[in-house]
This record gives C-alpha cells, sequence and structure tokens, in this order.
C-alpha cells in the first residue's frame, strides 16, 4: 500500500509506555492468519468484563470513529515482538502514531504494514495529547506533519523506510534481488560457521 | 593499527553482506529459531510467493508459546492453539526445517533450548520472532528479537535489513550479597535506566559482578535487556562461556573446537573502543528487586515501600503511577513485603533453566507451600525437566505442593491456558507484568526465584533473608 498524503482527526490515549500485550491481548496471537485482529485492539481497555463498552475509553467516543491518526503517549508499542500489534491497529483503520518515542521492534513492524510512527518533540506532543479531534495532516515526501492551525512539523524517517513507503517497495522483493551477494558471502564462511546438519 | 571496536561493532563488520548507498545494510543469520505463534503467517508468504527456505540448515523450530504444559499424553484440548501446532508440524515438514515437537526430547522454550544444545555461539546473529531472543546474547552473540515479516526475509533470504546500533555499557561491579541473584540485577537496572532507556540501543553487560555468573545467570540477565527497550544485549564470551559450550549437541569438535575457540577470543570489545553511553552499578548495595506496577521498570527493592504518586511532579509519570497502583490495587507507601499473593509461577525464558530449579527448591525443601497458594513450576525444556528429577527437585516441589509441569512459555503470557483468573496477584520469574499479561485482569509481581519460592511458602511476599 503506497503512502503519501494522510489527513484525519487524532484519537488520543495519553498513556506512557503502551505495550504490545495492551495493543493485542497474547490471546488474540493463536491465529494462523493475519486476519480478524481489529476486534482485538486494546481488548481489555475497550470493553468491560461483561463483553460491553468501555463509555470513557477514548476509542469508543463517538468523535473517534474514522480516526487514522492516533497520538498516544512517550515509548509506545513496547514489550513484545509481535507483529500483531501493527496489523491490528491497521485493520481499525489507523496509519499513523504520533508519540515522542517508539520501542525499535513495533517502529519497524509498522513501517513493514504501512502504519506510520511519527516522533514529535515534547511541546508538540504535549498540545497534540491535550487536542484529540485535532485534524492534522501528514506529508510523508515533506516529512512534515501539518498541525490544524497551519503550523508544520518536521518529523524523522530513515530514507529507506520512506522510500518503501511511499514507492509500495516490497521489502523482501528487494533483498532477493541480492542473492548473488548473499551466496557471495555465504562462500566465504564455510567453515567458520556450523551448518546444523 | 585498526581503530578499537567493541564486540557489537566486530560481530556486525563480520556479518555485513552488502550494503547499498541510501539502504540499510544486509546482514548475514548464522541461527534463526523459530515457534509456532509468530512463524505461521511467514511461512504463508513463502507461499504465497513460491519462495522455498534458502537456507534451512540455519533454522532450528520449537513449540513452547501456545503449548500445553499438561501431560504429553493428553490431547491439546484448545482448538486454536492445536491448529497452531499442526500447522507448524506442516510448515516444517513442507519447508524442511528441523521442529522440537510437542513430544521431542529437545521440545522446549526457544530461547531455553539454543543454548543447551550448543546451537547458540560467540560472534553469532541470532533472531527469532520473538522479543526475548537478547538471552542468547549471554554467548557473546548479537541475538534480537523480528517481527513476522522479518521471519519472512530470514527464511527466504538467511539475510534482515539492519542499521546498526550504538553499544551501551552497563557495568556491574562488586560482589552479590547472599539472596541477591542475576534477576536482582536486572530488575535493578531497568529500575534504573526505565523501560524506554536502551530504545536504539545493544547493551553491553560489563564490570566484575557480570564476569563472576554463571552462564544462566547471564542469561538471565541479556533475557530482559528488551525490558529496558534495548534490541539486544550481550556479554562478551570468557572461559566460562567456552566451558559452558564444549561437548554440547551442536558445538564444534575437535580441531574445529580449537579453531572456534581461537576466533571468539578475538571478539571482547577492544581497550580504547567507544562506546555511547556507561552506566555503573555497585553490586554490593543491590538488594532483592521486586515490581509493584504494570511495566518491569516499575521495581524496587524488597524492603522499600510502594511509591506514592503524590510524590511525582510529571503530570503524565503520576497519572500512570495512579493508573497501575489502581489496577495492581495496591496503597501508595505500603510495604513491598508482606502484599498477599495467590500464585507463584516459576518459569519462563527469563528463569527456568536448571540453576533456577534449584534455586527455588533450595528455599522450598523441607518446606511447604502455604494452603492459599497455587505453585506452578514449569521447566524451560525437556532436557531441564530430566535433569531436576534425576536430582530430585521434582519431588522436592510436589512434597511441598507445588505444581511440576511439562516444559513451556506457561503462565509467562498465558497462551495455553495457565493463567491468572482476574484480581489475583501472582510471584512471577517472569519478564513481564504488564496488564493482564499473565491472564485477564491479573496481577504480576516480578522477583527472582529465591523470592518466589519464599513467597509461596509465606503467602505474602516475602523476603528469602527473612527465611
Amino acid at each position: 500500500m503506497k503512502f503519501e498524503q494522510l489527513e484525519s482527526k487524532t484519537v488520543v490515549i495519553p498513556v506512557d509506555n503502551i505495550d504490545t500485550d495492551q495493543i493485542i491481548p497474547a490471546r488474540y496471537l493463536k491465529s494462523i492468519s493475519k486476519d480478524g485482529l481489529g476486534d482485538g485492539l486494546f481488548r481489555d481497555w475497550r470493553y468491560n468484563a461483561d463483553g460491553t463498552p468501555k463509555a470513557d475509553f477514548p476509542l469508543n467516543k463517538p468523535e473517534a470513529k474514522g480516526a487514522q491518526i492516533l497520538v498516544s503517549g512517550d515509548n509506545f508499542g513496547c514489550g513484545s515482538s509481535r507483529e500483531h500489534a501493527p496489523w491490528a491497529l491497521t485493520q481499525a483503520g489507523f496509519r499513523a502514531v504520533v508519540s515522542t518515542s517508539f520501542a525499535d521492534i513495533f517502529k519497524g513492524n509498522s513501517l513493514k504494514n504501512g502504519l506510520l510512527p511519527i516522533v514529535v518533540p515534547a511541546d508538540i506532543h504535549k498540545e497534540l495529547l491535550a487536542s484529540p479531534g485535532a485534524i492534522l495532516r501528514v506529508d510523508l515526501p515533506g516529512q512534515k506533519l501539518m498541525l490544524s492551525d497551519g503550523r508544520a512539523v518536521d518529523f524523522p524517517l530513515d530514507a529507506f523506510s520512506k522510500e518503501c513507503l511511499i514507492e509500495g517497495i516490497d521489502e523482501l522483493g528487494y533483498m532477493l534481488k541480492q542473492a548473488p551477494a548473499i551466496t557471495a558471502f555465504e562462500a566465504t564462511r564455510i567453515g567458520s560457521i556450523n551448518t546444523l546438519q | 593499527m585498526s581503530t578499537p571496536r567493541t564486540i557489537v561493532e566486530k560481530i556486525w563488520d563480520s556479518h555485513v553482506v552488502a550494503q547499498q548507498p541510501g539502504a540499510p545494510a544486509l546482514l548475514f543469520i548464522d541461527l534463526h529459531l523459530a515457534h509456532e505463534v509468530t512463524s505461521p503467517q511467514a511461512f504463508q508468504e513463502l507461499r504465497e510467493r513460491g519462495l522455498k527456505v534458502r537456507r534451512p540448515d540455519l533454522t532450528i523450530a520449537t513449540m513452547d508459546h501456545s503449548t500445553p504444559t499438561t501431560s504429553r499424553d493428553l490431547p491439546v484440548l484448545d482448538k486454536s492453539g492445536a491448529a497452531q501446532l499442526a500447522q507448524m508440524e506442516k510448515n516444517c515438514t513442507d519447508f524442511g526445517i528441523r521442529l522440537y515437537n510437542r513430544m521431542s526430547d529437545h521440545q522446549g522454550i526457544v530461547h531455553v533450548i539454543g543454548p543447551e544444545q550448543g546451537l547458540t555461539q560467540p560472534g553469532m546473529t541470532i533472531v527469532c520472532g520473538d522479543s526475548h531472543t537478547a538471552t542468547h546474547g549471554a554467548f557473546g552473540a548479537l541475538a534480537f528479537g523480528i517481527g513476522t515479516s522479518q521471519v519472512g526475509h530470514v527464511l527466504a533470504t538467511q539475510c534482515l535489513l539492519q542499521t546498526p546500533s550504538e553499544t551501551y555499557e552497563i557495568r556491574v561491579d562488586g560482589a552479590l550479597r547472599p539472596g541477591v541473584s542475576a534477576k536482582d540485577i536486572i530488575l535493578a537496572i531497568i529500575a534504573k535506566i526505565g523501560i524506554g532507556g536502551g530504545t536504539g540501543t545493544v547493551i553491553e553487560y560489563t564490570g566484575s559482578a557480570i564476569r563472576a555468573l554463571s552462564m544462566e545467570e547471564r542469561m538471565t540477565i541479556c533475557n530482559m535487556s528488551i525490558e529496558g527497550g534495548a534490541r539486544a544485549g550481550l556479554v562478551a564470551p570468557d572461559d566460562t562461556t567456552y566451558q559452558y559450550i564444549a561437548g554440547r549437541e551442536f558445538a564444534p569438535k575437535g580441531a574445529e573446537w580449537d579453531a572456534a575457540v581461537a576466533r571468539w577470543k578475538q571478539l571482547p570489545t577492544d581497550a580504547g573502543a567507544k562506546y555511547s553511553r556507561t552506566l555503573v552499578l555497585d553490586a554490593n548495595e543491590l538488594e532483592p528487586m521486586v515490581t509493584f506496577g504494570t511495566n518491569p521498570g516499575m521495581g524496587i527493592p524488597i524492603s522499600a515501600h510502594i511509591p506514592d504518586p503524590a510524590n511525582v511532579s510529571d503530570p503524565i509519570e503520576k497519572s500512570d503511577l495512579i493508573k497501575a497502583l489502581k489496577y495492581m490495587d495496591l496503597k501508595p507507601g505500603a510495604p513491598m513485603a508482606g502484599q498477599k499473593i495467590d500464585v507463584v509461577f516459576v518459569g519462563s525464558c527469563t528463569n527456568s533453566r536448571i540453576s533456577d530449579l534449584r534455586a527455588a527448591a533450595a528455599v522450598i525443601k523441607g518446606r511447604k507451600v502455604s494452603p492459599n497458594v497455587r505453585m506452578l513450576v514449569v521447566p524451560g525444556s525437556q532436557q531441564v525437566k530430566k535433569q531436576a528429577e534425576a536430582e530430585g527437585l521434582d519431588k522436592v516441589f510436589r512434597d511441598a505442593g507445588a505444581d511440576f509441569r511439562e516444559a513451556g512459555c506457561s503462565m509467562c503470557l498465558a497462551m495455553n491456558g495457565d493463567e491468572l483468573t482476574p484480581g489475583q496477584y501472582s510471584v512471577s520469574t517472569s519478564n513481564r507484568n504488564f496488564e493482564g499479561r499473565q491472564g485477564k485482569g491479573g496481577r504480576t509481581f516480578l522477583a527472582s526465584p529465591q523470592t518466589a519460592a519464599a513467597s509461596a511458602i509465606m503467602g505474602v511476599v516475602t523476603d528469602v533473608r527473612t527465611l
């Protein structure tokens, strides 16, 4: 899926260190496919024990419907390496998450699934946390997050991930094209690593 | 003379296959470990693209996460768990991968069996679709967790696209006091740096206290590097490492062994190499640690009191602490020791090796588990279980009223039916105390095997030094 521009209102979960067990609890990991994870997103924060939705959870509020940008506290996506976390977020309609920092594995997993992790400075983050529903625009080629009042905030992104998102480049396809280099490398290592057979 | 390098830089440099401008390096992976939960979608991807596994000889698979720890004579009752295990069998058969299935004598937690069989060796790059892959760093390997897309990349190319990480030195000098363990070192480190403190880095653990640790203790420390946010954590190899590996099934033999050791001896960080940061801790000052909250950074010495949000100035930090204490239903300022518990879990890739079971058994021996406590002891592998039985540890646990089970991840992440019920408290030797991690509504106090065993006997969080 190609990604260039995105305009959406935000939904805000003002909690630091949101771990992947909250994003998608382990009991949803027993599937052998990627599908059907949207229902499990923030499951135990969204629903009471009897299965009724918690009215005060940000994602359950009527105004959150259709939001494609999630604003969260610091260090979003820490914990488990489960790629089910970005799968669940994208299946629930999210295309970007804004925070001051992201856990490394979650960040990598997100970029491989068309979910853009946007790192903003602390002062901007504070403003965004305080204004749920704000309309933001993401300009990926320009690496800018445009705020509702017209200010543009630069965000970091490595050049390769950016190109993959914009051009819809398939990373595995890119790697497979380097097979001759891999073969040459393997030849230099015979005898220096143990094959397991 | 060449530029001094850290061990991380040396391993990195020797594994770069190609580096195209403006792109991450293509890094060769020496060993890939797979389990049933994070691999099915990767195998599916290979099928859809008509690809083979490039190096089936460099992937080893096991079953651990959704694997029951009840008797192996019983069928897997959970339908989706059973389907996941069946799919793993099929994937490994179809793609020619060695699998230690539920009935194998080598089955176990992926991070326990790698070292146990000598698969894990110094200087290797090791990956697995599991965030606790850093466990293997104890051997001086660069080992890190990956997502399922990357599992597919490794299966298809034996490589990953990676950018180098900074090396963060955490030096622990001095000697541990009685009752204080490797688990307490790593819980103290995480409490100090915070759960995002190591983000973007690979931690190298150095210092006299680390050198004095056994391989299994070093694994406990490296295992929880991710809980400090780090990509990986490692300890440079030394004689302790070589002695542990020698003679294991996949260890080099004869002349190959001598050549391997000579190579491994080149790995430690050069004098004068630069770390991006260094943190120094004094082992003499450490106490047994326990977590009170809902992330592994919320840890305190067992003699301390539960923090009071009134003393926290940062507003989000304050609301996070209030949220954590509300979930845990704990009173600010109350002593940590003496908190009532319902379950004790000894297991997980952090603390399920034979030395962990011995440490817990030494505390339990001749005593009884409190009638109010359910205690589960889950060995990390079939080999650990066999060794524990040979030493009579299973009998020690069973005589005390504990449940001694089959190998697997079990109540660490509660995917296999071993779980807390809502509201229950556990003392757990695992690695995560996130909300609902050990079962929906369950509450976790992370601690060492010694602390877990002492708490099981008393029915409350207990300092093993007071028994």
